[in-house]
């Protein structure tokens, strides 16, 4: 059991097990109305769009976190504001705003002297988290599970049936907003951890896990939030013995939890399938 | 002279701001409606008047794209009007709205979201209890007691994605039913349906009307339009062509056309009424 305690006896391990924690339950719950209202594409947009704000935090030492909660939210803004009445189709708004703040991102990059400083903001930097960092991540990540506590009944009628909640005066596009900004503050957290390219890992992954396991909206949260820590747990001890990056650990470890998730659920499907047919011919 | 509305109209979520019915006013009364979908040259309704008697149930029929789902779309606030009036137990639209039910077309739902019958017949009760509250024990139990009404009490705990096109469209109503509404608008109820759930949407909405409630249908089923229906409203490109009283004898039919109205919309958007 001793290489399971020995990480733990180092401050950054236990402040990047504390943060990734943190950040997997505040995004692998929003991810179950992201899985289940196909939102992945936006929540990779989003994450994507953050990199101006965060390069200009940067190079003006503000604080990262708000530099990217701006960019974020004028993303998730000006998406459902380009889609609103379908003048535009809203996939054709996420790609023309996600590829120009992306673009716009680079183009301030390329201003400074070296890429290299900005590889924690495209890559993350979970080992590097300070107390600060945590108390951001713990007020946003509340706000956040808050949000989807309160709106629960909004949330799901707005999901199931637009209509009849706009029928009786609950705005379909005010719920929308609502996820939207959720959506833009979580991606904000999880970008301290693995970084503005794998952030929609954190978002999809877990809660497609869960997905594929039950049906009971309840149990699809519980399971989300249980394969996140799985696999943010699992991928930081992988960082810390391989000496890989924590980042790409930490998705590659939900990746994997649901690759072996999907190939045990589809064998067990086939074997009571043929069970099933066994089972009428003799 | 007919009123022009403009504007998408807006109302408030839960009690807040809520109209009262209007003493002898007509649960529905529709003048000189004009409705454009948005972007479209074509008018979706021109000019189209009727209304609906307390305990009446009206069936809207005609060719698909008459118009009859954008009828029902305008009246529950789910489309601006362009011109015209419509007037819901007198109020405007959305202001009773705790009395309007409408039931979508099934296609406009997703079955496939994770929640069961009773936790998507619950949400009837939404409109009574708007931000904060959740539904209480009482809410639960009416639920339950719609559920036995229309013969689905045993799917109660069933995920909607495992229901049939039929019990779709039970659980749909038992939401109306639950909500307490008078007035049902109802896009195609009974189109694909096993032949028990067309007798039992029949039924119930027979009882609802005796108990003084209001039906505007749209409806393919035009073999059993005398049985299920009082009156009958012919549609054809956005126009009333004839209203059938079907059963005249009960002498509750009372929808009419107003004839030589004219609606001119100028380029700007900016509609007048004539007429």
């Amino acid at each position: 059991m001793h290489w399971l305690i020995e990480p733990l006896q180092y401050g950054f391990m236990r402040q990047a097990l504390i943060a990734g924690l943190l950040v997997g339950t505040t995004c692998s719950m929003l991810g179950v109305y992201v899985v289940l209202r196909r939102l992945a594409f936006l929540g990779d947009a989003v994450a994507h769009t953050t990199l101006p704000g965060l390069v200009v935090a940067y190079l003006n030492r503000w604080n990262l976190l708000l530099g990217a909660l701006v960019a974020a939210l004028v993303t998730a803004l000006g998406i459902g504001y380009l889609s609103r009445r379908e003048r535009l189709r809203e996939d054709t708004a996420i790609g023309v705003l996600f590829s120009g703040m992306f673009a716009l991102g680079i183009v301030l990059i390329s201003r400074t002297n070296s890429y290299r400083d900005f590889s924690h903001i495209l890559f993350g930097n979970i080992l590097g988290v300070t107390t600060g960092d945590l108390v951001g991540i713990l007020l946003v990540g509340s706000i956040v599970v808050g949000t989807l506590l309160v709106f629960h009944k909004e949330l799901v009628l707005t999901s199931v049936d637009p209509l009849h909640a706009q029928v009786i005066g609950l705005s379909a596009d005010k719920i929308r907003y609502l996820l939207l900004v959720s959506i833009a503050m979580s991606v904000v957290t999880a970008i301290q951890a693995v970084g503005v390219v794998l952030t929609t890992a954190l978002l999809v992954t877990p809660a497609a896990t869960a997905s594929l396991l039950t049906k009971r909206l309840q149990r699809m949260f519980a399971l989300a939030v249980l394969f996140s820590a799985i696999g943010t747990v699992s991928g930081l001890y992988a960082s810390f013995y391989l000496g890989v990056s924590s980042g790409g650990a930490i998705v590659l470890a939900c990746t994997l939890v649901f690759s072996v998730v999907f190939v045990v659920r589809s064998l067990v499907q086939q074997a009571s399938f043929r069970s099933i047919l066994l089972g009428r011919f003799w | 002279m007919s009123r022009c509305e403009h504007e998408h109209p807006r109302w408030a979520y839960g009690a807040r701001g809520r109209g009262q019915p209007l003493d002898g006013a007509a649960p529905l009364q529709v003048s000189r409606l004009v409705v454009r979908y948005p972007g479209a040259s074509k008018l979706a309704l021109a000019d189209v008047s009727f209304s609906v008697a307390a305990g009446q149930r009206v069936a809207l029929v005609g060719p698909n794209g008459a118009g009859k789902s954008t009828i029902l779309k305008t009246i529950a606030g789910l489309l601006p009007a362009e011109c015209g009036q419509m007037r819901l137990y007198g109020n405007p639209v959305g202001a009773c709205h705790h009395r309007t039910a409408y039931l979508p077309q099934r296609a406009d739902l997703d079955w496939r979201f994770p929640i069961t019958v009773a936790e998507l017949v619950v949400t009837g009760r939404y409109v009574h209890l708007g931000w904060f509250r959740r539904p209480r024990a009482i809410d639960w139990q009416q639920v339950r007691r719609c559920l036995q009404r229309l013969g689905i009490a045993d799917l109660a705990d069933r995920q909607i994605a495992d229901l049939s096109g039929g019990q779709q469209q039970r659980a749909l109503l038992a939401r109306a039913i639950v909500q307490e509404a008078s007035l049902f608008l109802l896009d195609e109820p009974l189109n694909a349906v096993d032949e028990a759930t067309r007798d039992l949407v029949t039924d119930v909405l027979a009882q609802e009307a005796r108990n003084g409630a209001s039906v505007l249908a749209a409806t393919h089923d035009l073999g059993r339009l005398s049985e299920s229906f009082d009156a009958a409203i012919y549609l054809q490109d956005g126009r009333i062509e004839q209203t059938d009283l079907l059963a005249v004898a009960r002498g509750v039919a009372s929808p009419h056309r107003t004839p030589g109205a004219r609606c001119t919309a100028s380029r700007t958007g900016d509609p007048a009424c004539t007429g």
